[in-house]
């Protein structure tokens, strides 16, 4: 494996091992010798639009959970005050229990793919000539900036149950895709880990060009193979990197909702493919039960704030603010 | 070529055909005869191609309404957006104060706020602003989730031109503010541009909230259209939904072409999908 530090016309961009731009943590912030308004006023617009536009809706949010909330309320009935009755009826209801354990399945099967995939395809992007790199990462560009939709109903096109190509490759005729939970979820997971694969492996591959040739070369001299080197040079300078990735990629699949969506109204059997995202907006929006969404999205909430926990103390680790 | 090589371009080969083939696919079968796009045997060159499915989707049904509705809303948030965020990037980079850290640690929090799980909060407060099926509405919500990841970026920017540039100049007379105009601004253009772009891209695509809040068949933006569009054919018309496709992707495709390369350093902080 050579590392190259040049920056030849195609190769994708060099983001700085650290996730913020390298400037950064050069010079920090001048200190203001007189106590200044100014600042407070610039960030007035950002505290404002924040707390109403987001604040409010959250707290609206928790007060719901506690609130027996359904359709009589909406149309003016006062809420009454149940506590955490929303809370207990999700716990003791079986199917959300399911539904938590199909997600975290689901988020795991698809960190993993996505992960190993993109640090694979990163490695590649490394070894690979400047001509053959620039094709490689031009077309991983592309399906980078495909929007979420189009590109589930594209993959849902390919796996359509009359005329898609997935059919005719695998000569199954009529073959339904999203009607079986498993296919359905296989055929999410390709579009997720698709959609994936771009950022991971262009941030990897940023982080690759930092590894110093020389330390590579003299493992190298010193009789260790490629996968030794990658294992014990590679792997630890990365790391951080890694780390922020792997918990990044943890929150975005933890709240798939889109593809999940547009994959279940194309398939129809919503009980079997529910998580937790969708499950969530069907609570309220399908049934009504404005007090149970409420909890289930508070409660998905706390668990990404568990997860993002790691993410923020691996950004403190790195002193990056 | 040594062994080695070749199975290293076979490879390359391989990636780029999968990361490449749904979009070529997507745009070929926007170009296809009905007859061909049912036909047993796929085909995967574009001939005998056709422009009907394009004429389709520019008659059909609120596809203009639906298109002015993302442009309008995309250019309103991308544009408040940017100005608020910037005056915080100045603050949070050019001035310490008390709560710095906290307004840092607020915008990374916000950021990994799951959207998804706040949706019918919004709607109702939304509602009760009588803000529902108005781009207004829209705009807010798209306002508070572009917010921190424009923040961060834009702080990145102006963080990378030295204070010292200002400092020279106020030296030579100009005053805070138009040393601040004169010399930061400039430089951090391209920086407001490329964040701008990348803000444009996020709103343009917003599928659930939009979903949810424009609910009224005048006032639905453009993803939301496409998958009714997507919906009502139910694999009927696979090549009027593709070049229903075709037209939503490929400008976005063709902005983060060109924003691509500047922002990505921002990108793993600022923890936004493309």
């Amino acid at each position: 494996m050579t590392v190259t530090t040049t920056t030849e016309p195609g190769a994708p961009p060099r983001v700085p091992v650290v996730p913020v731009p390298a400037t950064a943590e050069r010079r920090p912030p001048r200190p203001r010798r007189r106590r200044s308004v100014l600042p407070y006023v610039l960030i007035a617009p950002t505290v404002i639009v924040l707390t109403v536009v987001l604040g409010y809706p959250v707290v609206r949010l928790i007060v719901q959970s506690g609130q027996e909330y359904g359709m009589a309320q909406v149309f003016g009935t006062p809420a009454r005050w149940i506590g955490f009755d929303n809370f207990r009826h999700l716990f003791e209801d079986r199917y959300f229990w399911t539904v938590l354990r199909r997600t975290t399945v689901f988020c795991f099967v698809n960190v993993v793919l996505t992960m190993s995939l993109g640090v694979l395809v990163a490695l590649l992007l490394n070894s690979l000539g400047s001509k053959m790199r620039l094709l490689v990462s031009t077309s991983l560009i592309l399906a980078w900036a495909m929007p979420a939709l189009t590109a589930t109903v594209v993959w849902q096109w390919i796996f359509d149950s009359e005329y898609g190509l997935a059919n005719w490759v695998f000569d199954r005729q009529g073959e339904s895709w999203l009607a079986d939970p498993m296919s359905f979820f296989g055929v999410a997971t390709i579009i997720v880990v698709w959609m994936g694969i771009p950022f991971i492996a262009f941030t990897v591959y940023a982080g690759l060009s930092q590894v110093p040739a020389d330390l590579l070369e003299a493992a190298s001299l010193d009789g260790a193979g490629a996968v030794a080197r990658f294992r014990y040079i590679v792997v630890p300078m990365l790391k951080p990197i890694l780390m922020i990735l792997t918990a990044l990629s943890t929150l975005w699949d933890f709240r798939v909702f889109t593809q999940i969506y547009v994959l279940q109204q194309a398939g129809g059997i919503s009980r079997d493919t529910n998580l937790l995202g969708v499950y969530t907006y069907q609570l309220s929006i399908g049934q009504s039960d404005y007090g149970a969404g409420a909890a289930a999205a508070l409660l998905m909430i706390v668990l990404m704030c568990i997860l993002t926990l790691g993410y923020l103390r691996s950004m403190f680790k790195q002193d990056h603010i | 070529m040594k062994p080695r090589r070749i199975v290293l371009n076979l490879t390359g080969l391989l990636v780029a055909a999968i990361a490449l083939f749904p979009v070529y696919w997507m745009v070929l079968t926007s170009f296809r005869r009905g007859i061909d796009i049912q036909s047993p045997d796929p085909s995967f060159i574009p001939f005998p191609g056709t422009l009907n499915n394009y004429r389709k989707v520019f008659e059909r049904d609120f596809f203009w309404t639906a298109t002015k509705n993302s442009l309008i809303v995309t250019s309103l948030t991308v544009s408040v957006a940017l100005i608020v965020a910037f005056l915080a990037a100045v603050a949070i980079s050019r001035f310490r104060f008390r709560g710095r850290t906290a307004l840092l640690v607020t915008v990374l929090v916000v950021q990994m706020v799951p959207a998804e799980a706040l949706i019918v909060s919004m709607f109702r407060v939304l509602d009760g602003w009588q803000l529902i099926n108005t781009v207004i509405g829209l705009s807010l919500t798209y306002l508070v989730f572009v917010l921190p990841f424009t923040i961060w970026t834009l702080r990145g920017f102006v963080e990378g031109v030295p204070f010292e540039l200002e400092e020279a100049a106020m030296v030579d007379g100009a005053s805070r503010i138009g040393a601040f105009r004169r010399v930061t601004l400039p430089l951090v253009a391209p920086g407001l541009v490329a964040t701008g772009v990348f803000a444009l891209i996020q709103a343009w695509n917003e599928f659930i909230f939009a979903l949810v809040i424009m609910q009224r068949p005048g006032s639905k933006t453009l993803p939301v259209w496409l998958q009714e569009f997507n919906e009502g054919a139910r694999g009927t018309d696979w090549g009027g939904v593709m070049a229903g496709s075709t037209v939503m992707a490929i400008p976005v495709i063709v902005f983060f072409l060109i924003v691509q390369r500047r922002v990505t350093a921002g990108l793993a902080a600022g923890a936004v999908k493309g």
